[in-house]
């Protein structure tokens, strides 16, 4: 007998004469205590990302790329990665080349292994989208793609992501519904809630831990 | 009552039931309870008992207290001797027939009767259904002088600070440290009683029956430091509705020849509410 | 180098650190170790502060009572369904995970899980591995195998990290390097990484980062453990803060996940309650910075993450627990370690004194399954009952009963039928055994009972001033002049 045989067939004697339990679920107690009327779903949002030090900014689908901008040079940051073949990616390269910005684009367009050793030292900065917010908890909804990959919003020390107002949700249960995740997910699906963390070291916070040090959230009002 | 399993069969994976309701409480005080003494009280603390049936009586109740009363079990139970629990458990149903409230002046005994006693006899269907009306009618002497008595004490004696510590297994089965903190309250109307904090106030005092002696060096641990918060807290008085922690308390106190002692709530709430009192404690 | 002068507490090794690695040959014992801790104020210090700090921040994300208690229930009934199920689930949840292109694997046994890395690692010819946080590689002592068939196992959970690099064992399972200040960790660091003596602990993050980042980018393999495991999907979930988890299982060409076989849940759905009653109670968090949900390896097409992910499924006596509906429950647990927060005897000898990979009430109740009762004898025993595990435990395991339970196989005859545990009978003792019998004599029979007592009460002038190990710490109980039945007598009537 294999390990698997031997260890289910144990469990299965001990289950012996048994029906298994029911399932009741009760929605409810993962909805009800995280409702929230539309027009407070960004401000929890912001006010629980920023209680940890994640930096929140509104402003909308047209003017972002110059947030972006703005973010970069009040750090002295001169390049960016960012995802080509998706529309942000687009837009910000066209902000980018109609403003002549002095922001060299670096683009995540090979395997990992290609460029490994810049992405790790010395790609500062990126730029993604997101799938949606989650009001309850203040967490950024990631499906990594093959535009965008997973080690975009994790290896560079400043990670600028893109929420669409429309799309910050109450809750998880409400995401796991309304994209209907249990159909069928991807390699990797992420929330994530500000920038890397621990407290490891006599309970004392600390940021920038593996992950991002900073991570900005630019709110699209508008879309 | 603690966990319950559906389906009947002994291999049924086990599921938590609902958050317990609160308790509900007879409308009318009885004309007659039991006392059941305990006995850590019955030895080391007997004045205490005596200043339970005061207090009860002058509530105008008759009480009876069975003599082939002995111990409810519980120093085996938590050691894992569990037929000779029961065996202690079994001597006691029968003294207590009527169905009279049974009263324990001890949270962690009352807790016994009601919660564990049903444990007990889960595979004895027809003493179970005694159990568990015996469970039904058991009471710590602080929840039921406030939720069945519903008494109304006047304190009369110099103003004082005191702090209150309440058993672990008091605090989360019964949920004595709420009522021993409302009796209190009454008698703090007159800003006469104080109750102060104290650090790490819902944190156990380190008897836990045989722990204290089968783990002397963490037990010990546990004990200086909650009769440290007890010190620090200012109080002047020390009260607890929980015997086994007085004994460890205490006698933590005099080893360090500290002059604070705890005392029962029932003989404080008798000595500052006017009441008869059969003098202090030994 | 131009250190400062190390603080008091930084002229201290670690505690323990030094102790727990040149330990002699002959193992100490529970006793011992708890006694060697409570008199380390340092240690008890950093403890206590470290509990009242988590206590503190987990109840201030369950500010409402009633909505913790129905959703402790819920996550309660979640775990248990789970585990109503659990052979079909594990079927479940493999049958998924390879549709995914996952590749599971199962293992009776630490060796038969380390045997299954190993051929990973061997068959990658891997020689670095670079793990995250993950409570089941303990349990296998990974690091200790690998480096035995010359692999190198670095910790890159800052935590782990830390106390891999002092040589020790975490203290803690969500924060191992808890018993440690600032200035331990400035000395650790300072010794082992040569850098420059600091105690800002935004510099030691940013050391260990770099250190770690190299880690990152030169592994071979990534080593993670799994918070759920979803069946429905087969995916597996893990929850970290740091990103260290997100490292470990992306940046490496392998991935191997390794974990306890309860740790199956049904539905995608069922993630819901127990994130949220998780996170809440282990850290005080309404959620950690990275949730990562995995289903599956790089696709082709795909620019990073792995190219294999391994499942290592891992029963290591949980079967056993799992044979008993009442120990059953034990597998309930998602490992927050709010048990251990809340417990005044883990706050006062801390997490090493157990001696076992996980401390604390969980430790205490799930450990014999995996040791035996032989080697975890003591541990049912160091706990008072008062009940303040239970009381917070998010999947209300009712760990107090549990332990008395344990108590109870632990004192049966070793030869007594059924038998429900490794090690049954180990505190057995005819002497106790008669003890007992004779309380029980004293306790059923009023008439001895108050023979008893006359002698307690009347020779109560003779107490000895020393009665054993309660005099350690308390003055001898004196019984009063009478008892209550005699008193109660007096005043009531014969009743």
């Amino acid at each position: 007998m294999s390990a698997k045989e031997r260890i289910l067939a144990k469990l299965g004697r001990s289950l012996a004469g048994t029906t298994p339990l029911a399932d009741d679920y009760d929605e409810a107690l993962v909805t009800a205590p995280w409702a929230y009327p539309p027009e407070q779903r960004i401000p929890r949002l912001r006010e629980l990302l920023e209680a940890v030090h994640g930096e929140t900014q509104l402003t909308t689908a047209a003017d972002w790329p110059a947030r972006v901008v703005e973010a970069l040079a009040k750090r002295g940051i001169d390049e960016l990665l960012i995802a080509p073949d998706t529309p942000h990616g687009q837009q910000f390269a066209g902000h980018v080349a109609e403003k002549a910005t002095a922001i060299r684009l670096k683009a995540y367009d090979r395997p990992v292994e290609e460029w490994k050793d810049e992405l790790f030292f010395n790609t500062p900065a990126s730029l993604t989208g997101t799938l949606g917010g989650i009001a309850a908890t203040g967490s950024l909804i990631m499906c990594p793609t093959t535009s965008e990959p997973r080690l975009m919003s994790l290896v560079p020390p400043l990670h600028i992501a893109l929420l669409k107002a429309s799309e910050v949700y109450d809750n998880l249960y409400t995401v796991l519904q309304a994209q209907a995740w249990a159909q069928g997910l991807p390699t990797n699906a992420l929330l994530v809630s500000g920038p890397s963390k621990t407290a490891d070291i006599q309970q004392t916070l600390a940021y920038g831990a593996h992950g991002p040090k900073e991570l900005i959230v630019l709110i699209l009002e508008d879309a | 009552m603690s966990q319950h399993t559906p389906g009947g069969s002994v291999n049924a994976t086990r599921v938590a039931p609902p958050p317990p309701a609160p308790r509900s409480y007879p409308a009318q005080k009885p004309t007659d309870v039991y006392l059941f003494g305990t006995c850590v009280l019955d030895l080391f603390y007997p004045d205490a008992g005596m200043d339970a049936i005061h207090l009860l009586e002058r509530e105008g109740i008759h009480v009876h207290f069975p003599q082939g009363q002995t111990c409810c079990g519980q120093p085996a139970y938590t050691s894992g001797y569990t037929a000779e629990a029961r065996a202690v458990a079994r001597a006691q149903l029968d003294l207590f027939a009527r169905d009279w409230p049974v009263v324990i002046p001890s949270g962690s005994c009352a807790g016994m009767f009601r919660h564990h006693y049903p444990d007990l006899f889960a595979g004895e269907p027809d003493t179970l259904k005694q159990v568990e009306a015996l469970a039904g009618r058991t009471y710590e002497l602080a929840e039921f002088l406030l939720e069945v008595c519903k008494v109304r004490f006047e304190d009369s004696g110099e103003p004082v600070k005191v702090a209150l510590h309440t058993s672990c297994s008091a605090r989360r089965e019964m949920g004595t440290h709420l009522h021993g903190r409302a009796l209190l309250a009454q008698l703090a109307q007159l800003e006469q009683v104080e109750r102060v904090d104290h650090d790490h106030e819902s944190e156990c005092c380190g008897f836990g029956g045989t722990f204290s002696v089968r783990m002397p060096d963490i037990a010990g641990a546990m004990v200086r430091d909650k009769t440290a918060a007890l010190k620090d807290s200012g109080a002047a008085e020390v009260v607890s509705a929980d015997c086994g922690c007085l004994l460890n308390i205490n006698g933590a106190f005099e080893k360090q020849y500290d002059r604070l002692r705890g005392e029962h709530l029932a003989s404080f709430l008798l000595r500052r509410s006017g009441g008869r009192n059969t003098g202090g404690q030994s | 180098m131009n250190a400062p002068a190390p603080t008091q507490a930084s002229t201290q090794p670690p505690s323990g650190a030094t102790a727990a690695t040149h330990a002699p040959a002959i193992p100490m014992t529970f006793k011992q170790r708890a006694h060697d801790a409570v008199h380390d104020k340092q240690l008890r210090k950093n403890f206590r502060g470290a509990m009242d700090f988590l206590m503190a921040k987990r109840a201030a994300q369950f500010p409402d009572g009633d909505e913790f208690e129905r959703l402790r229930t819920f996550g309660n009934h979640v775990r248990a369904r789970a585990l109503s199920k659990l052979p079909e689930l594990l079927e479940r949840l493999e049958t998924n995970l390879t549709r995914n292109g996952v590749k599971v694997h199962w293992a009776e046994t630490v060796d038969e899980a380390n045997a299954i890395v190993h051929d990973i690692v061997h068959a990658h010819e891997a020689k670095q591995v670079i793990k995250g946080k993950s409570m089941v590689s303990e349990e296998m002592e990974m690091n200790h195998y690998l480096e035995g068939h010359g692999v190198d196992c670095l910790e890159s959970d800052m935590g782990e990290f830390i106390v891999q690099l002092g040589k020790e064992k975490p203290s803690h399972i969500i924060m191992p390097a808890i018993h440690l200040n600032a200035g331990q960790v400035a000395s650790l660091f300072h010794d082992k990484l040569e850098v420059d003596y600091t105690e800002d602990v935004d510099r030691l993050i940013q050391i260990g980062r770099e250190t770690l980042r190299r880690k990152f980018f030169e592994a071979d393999i990534g080593v993670s453990g799994v918070n759920f495991a979803i069946a429905e999907t087969g995916s597996l979930l893990l929850v970290e803060n740091e990103g260290n988890g997100r490292m470990s299982t992306t940046v490496p060409p392998v991935h191997i996940a390794v974990t306890g076989i309860e740790k199956v849940v049904e539905n995608l759905r069922d993630v819901v309650p127990l994130l949220s009653l998780l996170t809440r109670s282990a850290t005080g968090q309404p959620i950690t910075t990275y949730v990562n949900v995995i289903s599956g390896p790089r696709k082709a097409e795909e620019l990073d993450g792995p190219q294999e992910v391994h499942l290592v499924l891992l029963d290591n006596g949980r079967s056993q627990a799992f044979a008993d509906s009442e120990l059953r429950q034990t597998l309930n647990c998602i490992r927050c370690g709010a048990c251990m927060n809340h417990c005044p005897v883990y706050t006062r000898i801390g997490g090493h004194a157990y001696g076992t990979v996980y401390p604390g009430p969980i430790g205490k109740i799930i450990t014999p399954h995996m040791l035996g009762l032989e080697e975890t004898k003591d541990l049912p025993s160091a706990s008072s009952l008062c009940g303040a595990c239970g009381e917070v435990c998010p999947v209300r395991i009712p760990i107090p009963a549990i332990l008395r339970r344990l108590r109870e196989e632990n004192v049966r005859a070793p030869d007594e039928a059924p038998k429900y545990m490794r090690g049954q009978g180990s505190k057995y003792s005819r002497t106790e055994g008669m003890a007992w019998k004779g309380w029980r004599l004293l306790n059923t029979s009023p008439r001895l009972y108050r023979v008893f007592k006359l002698a307690a009460t009347r020779l109560s002038a003779l107490t000895p001033p020393k009665l054993g190990p309660w005099t350690e710490h308390h003055s001898a109980p004196k019984a009063a002049p009478r008892s209550l039945h005699e008193l109660a007598r007096d005043h009531l009537g014969e009743d």
